[in-house]
């Protein structure tokens, strides 16, 4: 390995399968992330659809479904047990395979090396096979499907006892369980890989003059990504071997002493389902941060870049994200509450969880810092980056309520935590990576997406989320349980009924305002107005390059930065903005 | 501006252009792994303490022969292939290919060593009645922690003899450098560091005392 910062370039690859299927160029992965998770979000969203008409008509019956689904559409209603098997592969897909995969993989490969100036991934081959480890791991998932018995039915949680039992548990339970297992055991060796990629990437690369106070906060975000993805990805892998264990080996980790399930006596006894719960969510917290940071910086470039200001608030921002990625390590028993925690604990854990409040209120006045007074031009990826930080808000609020305990344990296992987790990692993140597409899609493909489709995309999206989980945090209130197919047969629940209807008809046409995106994707992608290299008249690196860039992404330039990240409106200055290459400014000094 | 601070600190090393802990690219990438992967072991070790204090009935049943001598053998054995390991580094530094090359295989030779003698008394332990699923003293959670964390760091010590083989071959046809020893010599090195952690935690904790 050269010894210099910026070690010699490998030359671009002529073959066809050297070039799009196995290819070491990190914007190439990066694109075959964004269409891997482009595949993830909808089949996510078909499922999520798929339980709402069960929500919302449960006694309606759709033969057409049973066509498809035989077995979980017997006589064309969807059965408990298949609502289940969809609602853990909702969850999964949606949170590994998306949200996981999309800003990091997706947009952190593709920008992360241009942002700070490199020509490459610091290990270019390891960045490849961390993407086909990644497809590898979906491959085995969307298996779980088709197996007997089908796909697990415990959660994306897979809590224990219930993952760890096998067939006796449940349909699903059995080979479903095991290919679930194996899938997130594939991912967290794929993400672990890539996350010291990342790192290395990040610390020996950056262009002469890329101090890190320069770097753009959307390199900020996918660095303390990284690290979290490193420090908690290991963890679940070890969870996932002793849950493993439990179920191929015949230990009993997380199986309890005297277990009957379905009036049969579970053999292996002594372990602790507890135990379970305290390894994946030392995982599964920081995880909610690696699906939302990256969607904070990608706010703060749009908000900046769009507000024609610098960001608010630079040095606070890189804390914050800092402190909030740090934090996320000492609360994961905020999610066990209601296990059997000492109240000790709970109440440590609660006072840090509410700590976070901290940070993320410095990023939100920030954001707002930032609009403030500024000249503010409103394109799609403007919209969607306000939209994040409205989201931001009233997901993040409700953090505050399910932080203390003792309302915590009213509202455990209601619609409301599930109403904020979709609020905030859910279609939060998502907003982030609806920006990110609108705003890097002509740096990725040379091509305009369609402003007018985008704004009506933006405007149906979000209202149709807060349409959708406004409702849900006040069913949660009033007592509707989540995880239940039909809540019909409750009498406390039954007369909520109108607003699973509600909810789902809302659900329907916001699924349906995607299908604006993909047509707005596949038009621009070969269709669309050609970009220059500079469309948004942005700062950073990335838009010194051609659209898209070449392999080596700056044609052989070395570049010198002079400028900080976000320096737009300079006084002084020939334009509004002010490039990370432009010469130092004398009236600056 | 934000930049002039960082300057006027005297920061230069992070002002971009430069590796700032001046280490190459895969030596930065092992250390993160390595911390990453003492994280996995951490989640292991976690595990065990936590079922090892919510169990009643867990077992002390080693004692000092032939268990402990036996392990003690096996640590002796690994801490001589750090020695050999160093000296493997410093032979490459000081481009002397063909004590780099030996020097390497005394490592994989005592890691081999390692394997053998711990599946040895695995197969000693297995004789008493002792699986993963139960043993003959109490909670079955024993045997399952035992075999868990021993069998996870030798996959590891595993992986490492392969490392250590194929690292050799690539300094006899010249392919690799005295950096390449010197990264496989840090997970070599941790691979060590976990077993100083794994013979007091899951040995030296499980013999019996005679109360």
């Amino acid at each position: 390995m050269s010894d210099s910062a910026h070690p010699a370039i490998h030359p671009a690859p002529t073959t066809f399968i050297r070039k799009w299927v196995f290819s070491t160029d990190h914007k190439i992965i990066g694109i075959q992330y964004y269409f891997l998770a482009l595949i993830a979000v909808f089949t996510g969203l078909a499922l999520s659809v798929l339980m709402r008409l069960r929500l919302a008509w449960p006694t309606e019956s759709w033969p057409w479904l049973e066509t498809i689904f035989p077995v979980g559409f017997e006589g064309g209603v969807m059965s408990p047990e298949f609502y289940l098997a969809m609602l853990t592969m909702h969850g999964t897909i949606m949170v590994f395979f998306v949200l996981t995969t999309a800003p990091q993989g997706g947009f952190g490969n593709y920008f992360l090396p241009i942002q700070i100036g490199a020509h490459d991934m610091a290990f270019p081959v390891l960045n490849m096979l961390s993407f086909w480890v990644t497809f590898l791991s979906m491959g085995v998932m969307f298996a779980a499907f088709f197996v007997a018995g089908g796909a697990p039915i415990s959660g994306w949680t897979a809590y224990a006892p219930l993952s760890a039992l096998g067939e006796v548990a449940g349909p699903g339970l059995g080979s479903g369980q095991d290919l679930w297992i194996i899938s997130i055991a594939l991912f967290c060796i794929a993400s672990l890989l890539g996350a010291l990629n990342f790192i290395t990437t990040v610390l020996n690369m950056r262009a002469k003059g890329m101090s890190l106070m320069k770097m753009p906060l959307t390199v900020w975000t996918w660095f303390t990504t990284a690290i979290l993805a490193l420090l908690s990805f290991p963890v679940l892998l070890a969870a996932g071997i002793l849950l493993l264990l439990d179920r191929l080996g015949g230990t009993s980790f997380f199986i309890p002493a005297g277990l009957v399930v379905s009036d049969t006596v579970i053999e292996s006894s002594g372990g602790s389902p507890i135990l379970w719960q305290h390894l994946f969510w030392f995982f599964g917290h920081p995880e909610v941060y690696i699906a939302i940071l990256p969607g904070m910086g990608v706010a703060s470039q749009l908000l900046s870049t769009f507000a024609r200001k610098p960001i608010f608030g630079y040095h606070a921002m890189v804390v914050a994200v800092f402190a909030i990625g740090m934090l996320g390590f000492f609360v994961w028993g905020h999610h066990m509450f209601v296990s059997g925690l000492s109240p000790f604990s709970a109440l440590v854990f609660s006072i840090l969880t509410l700590a976070i409040g901290v940070p993320s209120a410095i990023k939100t006045f920030n954001w707002l810092g930032t609009l403030w007074g500024g000249k503010i031009r409103f394109t799609t990826a403007m919209l969607f980056a306000i939209g994040f930080v409205s989201l931001f808000v009233s997901g993040g609020i409700t953090g505050l309520f399910l932080g203390q305990t003792s309302v915590d344990v009213q509202l455990h296992d209601t619609y409301f935590p599930v109403a904020h987790f979709h609020m905030i990692m859910g279609v939060a993140a998502i907003f982030g990576i609806f920006g990110a597409t609108y705003y890097w899609f002509p740096k990725m493909f040379g091509r305009m997406l369609h402003e007018g489709l985008g704004k009506l995309h933006f405007w149906l999206t979000f209202i149709g989320v807060n349409a959708i989980f406004i409702p849900m945090h006040l069913m949660g209130i009033m007592g509707q349980l989540r995880r239940y197919a039909e809540s019909t047969e409750f009498k406390f629940m039954e007369p909520l009924q109108p607003y699973q209807e509600f909810v789902t008809i809302a659900a329907l046409v916001t699924a349906a305002a995607q299908l604006l995106f993909l047509v707005n994707f596949c038009w621009g992608m070969f269709k669309g107005k050609k970009a220059g290299e500079n469309p948004w008249e942005a700062t950073t690196l990335e838009w010194i390059t051609a659209s898209p860039p070449p392999h080596d992404n700056f044609g052989g330039r070395e570049l010198v930065v002079n400028h900080a990240a976000y320096e737009y409106g300079v006084p002084g200055a020939p334009r509004d903005y002010v490039m990370q290459t432009d010469p130092p400014l004398e009236t600056t000094k | 501006m934000a930049d002039a601070r960082v300057e006027n600190t005297g920061l230069q090393a992070w002002g971009g252009g430069t590796l700032p802990y001046s280490v190459s690219h895969i030596k930065l990438g092992m250390w993160l792994f390595i911390v990453s992967d003492a994280l996995t072991f951490s989640a292991l070790l976690f595990g065990y303490s936590y079922v090892r204090i919510a169990t009643p009935d867990w077992p002390t049943p080693f004692h000092f022969w032939p268990t402990v001598v036996f392990a003690t053998l096996m640590t002796a054995v690994l801490l001589s292939s750090s020695l050999t390991m160093v000296l493997a580094v410093n032979a490459a530094q000081r481009g002397d290919r063909k004590w780099t090359i030996r020097w390497i295989l005394w490592t994989a030779f005592f890691g081999t060593a390692f394997i053998v003698l711990h599946g040895m008394e695995w197969m000693g332990l297995m004789n008493q009645g002792m699986t993963l699923t139960g043993n003959p003293w109490g909670s079955p959670l024993f045997g399952a922690t035992f075999f868990g964390i021993t069998g996870m760091h030798m996959f590891h010590v595993f992986t490492g003899v392969v490392y250590l083989l194929a690292i050799a071959g690539g300094v006899a046809r010249k392919r690799f450098h005295s950096e390449h020893v010197e990264v496989c010599g840090l997970y070599w090195h941790f691979v060590d560091l976990v077993w100083m952690f794994v013979f007091p935690l899951v040995y030296l904790l499980s013999v019996d005392m005679g109360a």
